[in-house]
């Protein structure tokens, strides 16, 4: 009896799988399924801004989408690359070949992103990086695949940069992590400062995940610059504003300008220590309506409100699978024609499109830090100074050293 | 790189304050290796579960109690976290390292190994990694002095003041007074310690407890000046055994001594070349395991 079955359930199979091969190339979804790879830091010092965060905002994307794309299910799988480029590498290697995976997005650390980047252009795969901030995304290791969605050192420099220049910040010193995001920062927004008339006094770099910053404090304290401009990013930013505070850096004359802040590292800092700083946002949770009642769903599941890498997760699987079902079909090329023609308009992104070189350019915005008496609530840590416009924000095409671009 | 006095002196009291971290870190590595024999692995999860006691004590022990006021204090915490951690360092000892000491110290290595990884696992799982500020910082220890050549914040003076105090204090506990003769006897024979009436294994048990106990103090005085965070440990104990294998392994004078000093030459990296001051450390090691391999202040076996 057992054995009827089995064989009725191989014939079944193999009919199936003849069907399969039959069926017409159009309107197809490959393997049956859309499935999504959310890759990137969950457990290490980035794990706070992304982490599982982000996997809650693409799981959220899927749900309001119906869980369902042209009559196929859409799964979303997971995973820790511990900010190693060979681990991230190895498992979207794993993702692509083995387990029907069509896009990968988070993808924090510009190191991780770069490898992943590189593997789903040999494997035709699309790549929607919302967590790494190398502008080299874009430029030299772009492929027909990638696509780069939340911001760039670019962005973060010239917003930043300039806002500091034009309000009398001169001369700069630069605290700098010592690999490709920290340089590729330093040197972006030096460009700025440079171009507007300031100088560069100087810099140090130092190793990824220092506890003490002391010493680099002072070095930049007798340097005599105006502004202590911060290149590096979660806890090394935080760890480096706690202790200026301690050694009374940054009160009298010196200005400390963190380039590359999150939500969260606010909330870490607490806004006593915080309070005045400026930086540059891709997101903010409270500006206006939409962003809120995001915001608020978000909360309930995540406990925390997103940050821009876990709303722009949400906004990049969003769109994916918009295009998916106005191209009709989930082959890449296909979807991502769809999606560098399609208007990318949501709570997230305003006046967004994505050009040929993969970068989804959209407003940015000019952030201040509240005062503790400003505040009315634990998340309520910022104020919009000024919104940038995407076109002039983002690295201009003519700039931009992307294969794609013709000139 | 040209170095005014001004530059050397202040590099000086940085490197110290890093260096009493390192100290106070290894001496109770060195007591806990000293007499037990056990390559103390969990150290740097202890140190980190110091500064959490710290920080949950002031942040959410009112709220759980049903007093939303009541915050346990700075100074309640230097003593209460390494009562604490000691506490949870006596269960390991007797539940778990106990039953390895007839086997060779690679076991006692792998278990506090593996318990130093559950314990960042557990933390990493409920608290933010990017570390959380620790507000408890008394008033009078806030603002800076005047040193004459720099302004240093009078909290880290406090810092290295009370960090020599418990590292000079434990040295000459345990090398010049009779309890310390005990210990050191205990741990030479035994048998014949035994013979003189002296509870050997509670002796054993209490020393561990003591050692991981400096670990949570460590973290207290850590807690106001670095993020508390899961990781912060790992980050810390890496360096900690470089610092132990410098110095020599079990030697107190040795751990506290070297302590001080590779804090300092860190900091000096930190001025001449940066993106070494994370490497400076293991370097020395090196050349020291190729020249003197017993340690600095180590006995030859």
């Amino acid at each position: 009896m057992k054995s009827l079955y089995s064989s009725a359930a191989l014939s079944a199979s193999l009919l199936l799988a003849t069907a399969g091969l039959a069926a017409p190339p159009k309107e197809t979804i490959s393997d049956g399924v859309v499935k999504i790879g959310v890759l990137t830091d969950m457990s290490g010092v980035y794990s706070t801004l992304g982490g599982k965060g982000t996997q809650v905002g693409v799981e959220m994307a899927v749900k309001d989408f119906g869980g369902k794309v042209l009559g196929k299910p859409i799964v979303v799988v997971g995973a820790d690359h511990q900010n190693k480029a060979d681990i991230a590498s190895a498992k979207a290697r794993e993702w692509f070949d083995n387990e029907k995976v069509d896009m990968i997005t988070g993808l924090l650390n510009s190191g991780c992103a770069l490898a992943v980047q590189k593997l789903g252009g040999d494997k035709k795969r699309i790549t929607m990086n919302t967590g790494a901030a190398s502008t080299e995304l874009t430029n030299g290791a772009w492929t027909p695949y990638s696509i780069h969605y939340v911001y760039d050192t670019y962005a973060l420099g010239k917003v930043t940069g300039q806002a500091v220049v034009q309000t009398g910040g001169k001369s700069w010193f630069f605290i700098t992590a010592d690999y490709a995001f920290g340089q590729s920062l330093e040197g972006n927004t030096s460009l700025f400062v440079k171009k507007l008339g300031g100088k560069v006094v100087g810099s140090v770099r130092h190793p990824l995940s220092s506890a003490d910053f002391s010493s680099y404090l002072l070095q930049a304290q007798a340097s005599g610059a105006q502004i202590i401009g911060l290149a590096n990013a979660g806890g090394d930013t935080i760890n480096a504003i706690k202790q200026a505070r301690e050694f009374g850096i940054g009160q009298k004359g010196q200005k400390l300008v963190g380039l590359l802040i999150f939500d969260t590292d606010i909330k870490s800092l607490g806004l006593n220590v915080a309070q005045g700083m400026q930086f540059t946002s891709g997101f903010y949770w409270d500006r206006d309506e939409a962003t809120r009642a995001f915001a608020k769903r978000f909360f309930a599941i995540h406990k925390a409100m997103p940050t821009m890498d876990q709303a722009g997760a949400y906004s990049a699987t969003m769109n994916y699978l918009k295009a998916i079902k106005l191209a009709g079909t989930d082959d890449p090329d296909a979807v991502m024609a769809k999606l560098k023609s399609m208007d990318i308009s949501d709570f997230f992104a305003v006046h967004g499109k994505i050009r040929v070189d993969g970068r989804m350019v959209h407003d940015m915005y000019l952030m201040e830090v509240k005062k503790p008496s400003e505040s009315k609530g634990e998340w309520d840590l910022l104020k919009i100074v000024k919104t940038v416009s995407g076109d002039e924000a983002f690295m201009p095409l003519s700039e931009s050293t992307c294969p794609a671009v013709k000139k | 790189m040209g170095m005014s006095l001004q530059t050397v002196l202040s590099q000086v009291m940085l490197g110290l304050n890093n260096g009493v971290f390192y100290a106070i870190l290894s001496l109770g590595l060195a007591v806990i290796f000293g007499l037990l024999n056990i390559v103390n692995f969990v150290h740097g999860a202890l140190y980190m579960l110091g500064a959490y006691v710290a920080l949950l004590g002031f942040n959410q022990l009112g709220p759980l109690l049903g007093r939303p006021d009541f915050h346990l204090n700075y100074w309640a915490a230097l003593l209460v976290a390494p009562l604490v951690v000691g506490a949870l360092g006596v269960l390991i000892e007797k539940t778990m390292l106990r039953r390895l000491r007839k086997f060779d110290h690679l076991y006692g290595l792998l278990l506090t190994f593996g318990l130093a990884l559950i314990i960042q696992g557990v933390f990493t799982n409920y608290f933010n990694v990017s570390g959380d500020a620790y507000d408890g910082k008394p008033e009078v220890l806030s603002g800076v002095v005047d040193l004459g050549f720099m302004l240093f914040p009078k909290y880290r003076v406090w810092v290295i003041g009370i960090s020599l105090v418990v590292c000079f204090g434990t040295w000459f506990v345990i090398e010049r007074t009779k309890l310390g003769s005990y210990l050191r006897a205990g741990t030479e024979n035994p048998e014949l310690v035994k013979a003189f009436g002296i509870n050997v294994p509670l002796m054993i048990t209490l020393t561990y407890g003591f050692g991981v106990g400096l670990a949570a103090f460590a973290g207290v005085l850590a807690a106001p000046i670095y993020s508390v965070s899961p990781v912060m440990g790992s980050e810390m104990i890496i360096t900690v055994f470089a610092v132990v294998v410098i110095g020599g392994m079990g030697s107190i004078m040795g751990s506290i001594l070297t302590g001080l000093l590779l804090g300092m030459v860190e900091g000096f990296t930190k001025v001449v070349y940066a993106p070494a001051s994370g490497t400076v450390i293991f370097l020395i090691m090196v050349v020291v395991l190729l020249v003197k391999p017993a340690g600095l202040f180590g006995k030859e076996a």
